[in-house]
């Protein structure tokens, strides 16, 4: 177990489910910004981690985790190194991650993505989806969301890939592959927050299994040059989306013209992943 | 007798870094910093040194690429300038905070607004409060010498240091520079070295009694690397004094303080006034932290500090001595480069002597204000 | 003279312990309770609980309520439909 009991999550919290994908690792260590995660990870003298974890600098993580990955090697120690990252992955530290995927660092990125600054009181983020309410977007996010794992794949690193928490064999098999190859592995992992967006916390899965359905959010893989969609995202069938939004206190707001321009955002994405297939 | 090369500062570090054998060097290219790196990366492709040299996109990269190596018990080591300084000052506290030793060279130069690539000693003064060790050179063969010494007082304490010389008039002019037979010990591992095994977290999120510890003791251990500096210094080939080099100043009336490059003029200065009679010597700071209170509470005389920096109207350094010292004179001058000779010192020094500074003064030479 | 180096860090150490947080069954509205004779053993449950509460003990499904915090989620991904979550009693 990476996570123990007894730790200060909220109630049906996504990171706590995803931490468990870390116990497929061999030798994991695991680095962290500020967010959820640091607090989740227990205050000090306490850790909530069974395994060995270092807190850094919010930009800071995917550079340390080289860092700590290079100086490992020369000291002829293996390890897996993950940058366990949020938000913050796509802007306060963007320019550090791209800079880690251009040098092929061998380090695993696990993004957990709430959509927004969770930790702080749900501030909009670059992954804040379309058009939904934080405290800092009171009427509704206008801004692009960052499709950060599409721009890792860009820079032709051994292995990318979407997962989510509401499919964690999919995810888990992602993490064991990733942590069988060399180099930059990036995992970006679809993460429903209950107080952050606004549902009971029984629904972070059915929530997060919804999103899948409906397309808000795909998964795939990228490995030896190629794009793959993966199995349960080729077999969703893109309904549902209506019931997704609503489901969300952040989204309820919005009219059947959103939700038209949402469906339309969500076509275009996926006939993205669909031509970058066939490649 | 090591072998003798002619190098400019900034390549007496990197001869210096190369004796070290660093694991991992990580670096983003800024003036006039650069040529040390340009080695470091040159003398790792050619197998003189067996780093990894890590290229990254920022200095804040940079220093946090080293912050991960070292934590894993690795040698690291960085050199950065001004902007690039700032640009990486967050993980300056972490480094420090994180109690993990490491050395980074910084070839001291002004900060904008406006543009400014030149000497003075506004970007290194900011590293005051991080916990550094901050030593600040006065020629090529010094940059070398307290490089090498550097790693080895970083490693007893626990903390990390940087390695000050003036941007352009000590990196890119060259001197004759012994390469001195010195070995490094081997880095020691500590009890949070990160590995698979280390069965624990580091930096967790604290309350106000353990981050209060934190500081501390990291100001303690800052304290007893006084002594570390002035053994270290003491068992090398040659000692430069410590924390402070004394120059001319058992029976002076009057005393300079001030650090860096320009000494070697000012000592000059010193030199022509003593033939005139003048009863007058310097104080050359080696470091600035940890700060050398009881070298500065010793002094008995009239004392002038000459900076290249300030805040608010005061001069940084200006402000560090009358923290131990009252009624001294402050000079401010050599922003971005302005370059002083030894008659400009003269003039100071005389001024000083004849009682006709101010408490503070700006100082622009014959320069047209 | 060599001056000790450094060795009490633990200001920057944490070590793992369970309930670092306190015992957080203390925060449950709602308490997950297994019909046993619905359960199938299948362990969805235990794959998405995030407290990691949930074990099989003696092929029987066993909840930690020292810790459980009543998310739910454990009842929502049954799909044997065998946990009840029961509102607490004051």
């Amino acid at each position: 177990m990476v996570l123990l009991k007894g730790n200060a999550s909220c109630q049906g919290c996504p990171h706590s489910i995803a931490f468990k994908a870390l116990s497929y690792l061999e030798n994991p260590i695991v680095l962290m910004p500020a967010g959820c995660s640091t607090v989740i990870a227990g205050l000090h003298p306490n850790s909530s981690l069974e395994i060995p974890c270092v807190h850094v600098p919010f930009p800071a993580t995917p550079a340390v985790s080289y860092g700590l990955s290079t100086g490992l090697k020369k000291r002829g120690i293996k390890a897996n190194v993950v940058a366990w990252m949020g938000d913050g992955s796509v802007d306060i530290s963007y320019s550090l991650l791209a800079g880690s995927a251009l040098r092929n660092d061998d380090i695993i990125v696990i993004v957990v993505d709430n959509e927004a600054y969770m930790n702080t009181g749900v501030q909009s983020s670059g992954t804040t989806f379309w058009k939904a309410k934080t405290t800092t977007s009171p009427k509704g996010k206008r801004e692009e969301r960052r499709d950060v794992a599409l721009q890792m794949a860009l820079h032709r690193v051994p292995y990318v890939a979407t997962a989510s928490i509401g499919y964690m064999r999919d995810f888990i098999k992602k993490v064991k592959k990733a942590g069988k190859v060399e180099g930059f592995r990036f995992i970006h992992v679809h993460c429903p927050c209950p107080p952050g967006w606004g549902f009971e916390s029984s629904k972070t899965v059915e929530i997060a299994r919804k999103a899948i359905q409906c397309r808000a959010w795909i998964l795939w893989e990228y490995e030896n040059k190629k794009f793959r969609i993966s199995r349960i995202s080729k077999k969703a069938k893109g309904d549902g989306l209506k019931d997704y939004l609503l489901s969300q206190a952040r989204l309820r707001h919005l009219s059947d013209e959103d939700i038209e321009e949402i469906r339309r955002r969500i076509e275009e994405e996926w006939k993205l992943l669909e031509h970058l297939e066939k490649l | 007798m090591g072998q003798k090369k002619l190098l400019t500062g900034n390549h007496a570090i990197a001869e210096a870094v190369k004796i070290a054998k660093p694991d991992v060097i990580a670096a983003y290219p800024i003036t006039p910093q650069t040529p040390i790196v340009e080695k470091l990366a040159e003398m790792t492709e050619n197998g003189e040194l067996d780093a990894k040299f890590v290229r990254v996109e920022s200095e804040y990269a940079a220093l946090s690429v080293i912050l991960g190596a070292i934590s894993a018990g690795a040698r690291g080591f960085t050199a950065t300038s001004s902007q690039g300084l700032l640009y990486m000052y967050e993980v300056c506290w972490w480094v420090a905070g994180s109690r993990l030793p490491m050395v980074m060279a910084i070839a001291t130069r002004a900060i904008g607004a406006p543009w400014n690539i030149h000497g003075d000693h506004n970007d290194i003064i900011v590293l005051r409060d991080t916990g550094w060790i901050i030593g600040m050179v006065e020629n090529a063969q010094e940059a070398f010498d307290m490089t090498l010494q550097a790693f080895k007082v970083s490693e007893e304490v626990s903390l990390p240091f940087a390695v000050g010389l003036d941007g352009f008039q000590l990196t890119h002019t060259a001197e004759v520079v012994e390469i001195r037979d010195y070995e490094l010990p081997k880095r020691k591992l500590l009890p949070h070295t990160i590995e698979p095994s280390s069965k624990f977290a580091l930096n967790a999120v604290t309350s106000g009694i353990p981050k209060l510890k934190a500081r501390h003791e990291q100001a303690k251990d800052l304290e007893k690397a006084k002594e570390i500096i002035k053994e270290v210094d003491k068992e090398f080939p040659v000692s430069y004094g410590g924390l402070v080099e004394e120059y001319k100043l058992e029976d002076a009336d009057y005393i300079v303080v001030m650090m860096g490059g320009w000494c070697g003029d000012a000592k000059d200065a010193i030199d022509l006034l003593r033939k005139e009679g003048i009863q007058i010597g310097m104080l050359r700071l080696r470091f600035l932290r940890p700060f050398p209170t009881k070298e500065i509470e010793k002094l008995d005389g009239n004392i002038l500090v000459v900076d290249r920096s300030n805040s608010d109207y005061r001069g940084v350094l200006g402000l560090e001595v009358s923290a131990v010292k009252n009624g001294i004179k402050n000079v401010i001058t050599g922003f971005g480069g302005m370059e002083l000779d030894t008659q400009d010192f003269v003039k100071i020094f005389k001024k000083f002597v004849n009682n006709e500074i101010k408490d503070v003064e700006w100082w622009y030479g014959s320069a047209e204000r | 003279m060599r001056l000790k180096m450094l060795n009490d860090v633990d200001y920057l150490i944490s070590k793992p312990k369970i309930g670092a947080a306190g015992k957080t069954g203390l925060w449950r509205q709602f308490k997950p309770v297994v019909d046993e004779k619905a359960c199938k053993l299948c362990k969805v449950c235990i794959l998405y609980c995030p407290e990691n509460v949930i074990e099989i003990v003696n092929d029987q499904l066993k909840i930690d309520y020292e810790y459980c915090k009543g998310c739910g989620i454990c009842s929502n991904v049954c799909i044997s439909n065998a946990i009840k979550m029961v509102e607490e009693s004051e």
